[in-house]
């Protein structure tokens, strides 16, 4: 930040023209963003009107949004969209509680840490998807499928940042600590959870995301109900823009979640200063 | 010694399991696990014939076709979208908007707009896997070092060789973690177009064996998807330490102060 040059003015008209640089800067940027965003429908709404693709392989932007909207007012849309987001949140649940758990246990232990190394290395890079068919013979269609992909792909996600977490504990805090007589709980609960909560809180965000391509993919493959499977219907169904219409609904539902993630990761994470530096810059 | 005990460390708990597995299979005949034997068996039977070059090559294939493709665009693109500061706002809501859609919904988009064929299912794999890449390699360049940047330009270092010596070097960090990213997307997608809409390849295969209930066959499936992933993030790891050498030295010198 440059030195303020206003030492004549008033405190007030100090304190504000910081305040006003970004809010001269900030429309500009979001009217361009915002331009981006029409300039891509208009393209898209050009290019089947032109002829370039036919219109019932890439129905116009217009088209697409109508139904959008259409199916707002739809239950069974809202139906779908309730039964993804329920997998979603009971699969992130369930893998970041399991993950917190064994992340802990096992990251706080160096002869653990080492012999479950070479299982973790191993299991992680195994695409979920090569357990659909799993799935699918044990559950068949249900939520159930979902579940255990989702759970699956964004167990790892959290449990490789908490390992990472525990292990960056500050020495020097930790002997402290102990020092301190701090007991075993304490110095969990007061140095070692601070210094894991930034890297769990980027292992949820990645994991929220991953849970959602999972939810849908499932859908989509095995079947199970939502989203996924109304997007598989309408395709087959030859309901074409009721497809690209849905197609619309979960890239909104993924940047909803994308949001919802930061505005959490802000919230827990204030006193931290990764995002102490990004307020006040 | 040292590297026995470490050896010890590696395979102790896959021994464990592995005999944990053998031992509770032993006397049941449960139809969903396959002992140990039946399963090595099936994986010998299935995999090392003629099966390689039907469905193991083709689908690996189209895998890095997509990916390398998906790599390169993302970071030509994101060079040139980092760099101007008007296209990058321009441009910031769509792309955010495209990373946000779940890949896998863009398997029956492109299915109904390019029909079921081999291109297809490299398009879908390039057209999932470039977002992360994109995006990252954007993050990375915006996020160039200033005192770097205005050292280069006061050198009169510009065009190809700026590229060179300093964009590319800054960005590299942001770049690996996308294409880390974008690995594992890519496996996934070139799994389930091949589930979704093919007639041949590893994904079509396993769901065959899975709809005939031959399930040592589809257990060595996933076993092979395994492999798959596992070689694809031992050649990752090993890539990203030559290019990254100088990143993880410099870190550890900061740690260390």
């Amino acid at each position: 930040m440059s030195a303020p040059t206003v030492t004549t003015d008033s405190q007030g008209a100090a304190a504000s023209r910081p305040r006003k640089r970004p809010a001269k800067k900030r429309p500009t940027k979001q009217l361009l963003g915002l331009a981006g965003i029409l300039a891509f429908l208009l393209v898209w709404e050009l290019v089947p009107r032109v002829g370039i693709v036919e219109a019932r392989f890439l129905p116009p932007a217009s088209d697409v949004i109508a139904m959008l909207f259409n199916d707002f007012g739809l239950t069974a849309f809202w139906v779908a969209v309730g039964e993804t987001m329920l997998a979603w949140f009971l699969g992130l649940l369930m893998a970041v509680l399991l993950a917190v758990v064994l992340g802990f246990i096992i990251g706080s232990s160096n002869f653990l840490r080492k012999v479950t190394n070479s299982t973790v290395e191993f299991l992680r890079p195994i695409p979920s998807v090569a357990l659909i068919p799993l799935a699918v013979l044990l559950f068949g269609v249900k939520i159930e499928s979902s579940l255990m992909l989702i759970v699956y792909a964004s167990f790892w996600q959290v449990f490789i940042q908490v390992l990472y977490g525990v292990a960056d504990v500050d020495n020097v805090a930790m002997q402290t600590a102990k020092s301190y007589g701090l007991g075993r709980f304490a110095r969990v609960r007061y140095v070692v959870f601070p210094t894991a909560l930034p890297y769990l809180m980027t292992g949820v965000r990645l994991a929220a995301a991953v849970a959602l391509i999972l939810a849908i993919t499932a859908e989509l493959v095995i079947g199970s109900p939502g989203l996924g499977r109304e997007i598989s219907l309408a395709q087959s169904g030859g309901a074409i823009s009721g497809m690209y219409a849905l197609v619309l609904a979960t890239g909104l539902i993924g940047v909803l979640i994308n949001l919802v993630m930061r505005f959490i990761e802000r919230k827990t994470l204030s006193w931290h200063s990764s995002i102490r530096s990004e307020v006040i810059v | 010694m040292k590297i026995l005990k470490g050896i010890a460390y590696g395979l102790a708990l896959p021994v464990i399991l592995v005999l944990i597995w053998w031992a509770s299979t032993l006397g049941t005949t449960n139809f969903f696990v396959p002992t140990p034997a039946t399963l090595s068996e099936a994986f010998a039977e299935t995999w090392f014939g003629e099966r390689i070059f039907s469905d193991v090559l083709p689908s690996i294939g189209r895998l890095l076709v997509g990916v390398i493709a998906a790599i390169v665009l993302g970071i030509a693109a994101g060079l040139l979208i980092g760099s101007v500061k008007w296209l990058r706002d321009f441009t910031e809501p769509v792309l955010e908007f495209f990373r946000a859609i779940p890949p896998p919904v863009l398997i029956p988009v492109l299915m109904l707009l390019m029909g079921i064929t081999d291109s297809m299912k490299v398009v879908v794999i390039i057209s999932g896997c470039i977002w992360p890449v994109l995006l990252n390699t954007i993050e990375g360049v915006r996020a160039i070092d200033s005192v770097l940047s205005d050292s280069a330009h006061t050198y009169g270092i510009g065009g190809f060789a700026r590229v060179r010596y300093l964009v590319l070097p800054s960005a590299a960090p942001q770049i690996m973690a996308g294409v880390r990213q974008c690995l594992s997307i890519g496996l996934i997608l070139m799994v389930i177009s091949e589930m979704f809409a093919s007639s041949e390849g590893l994904g079509f295969t396993i769901v065959q064996f899975q709809r005939s209930f031959a399930i040592p066959e589809m257990w060595s499936g996933i076993v092979v998807l395994g492999l798959i992933g596992v070689a694809m993030s031992l050649i990752f790891q090993w890539t990203e330490r030559r290019i990254l050498r100088w990143y993880h030295g410099l870190r550890e010198v900061e740690n260390a102060a």
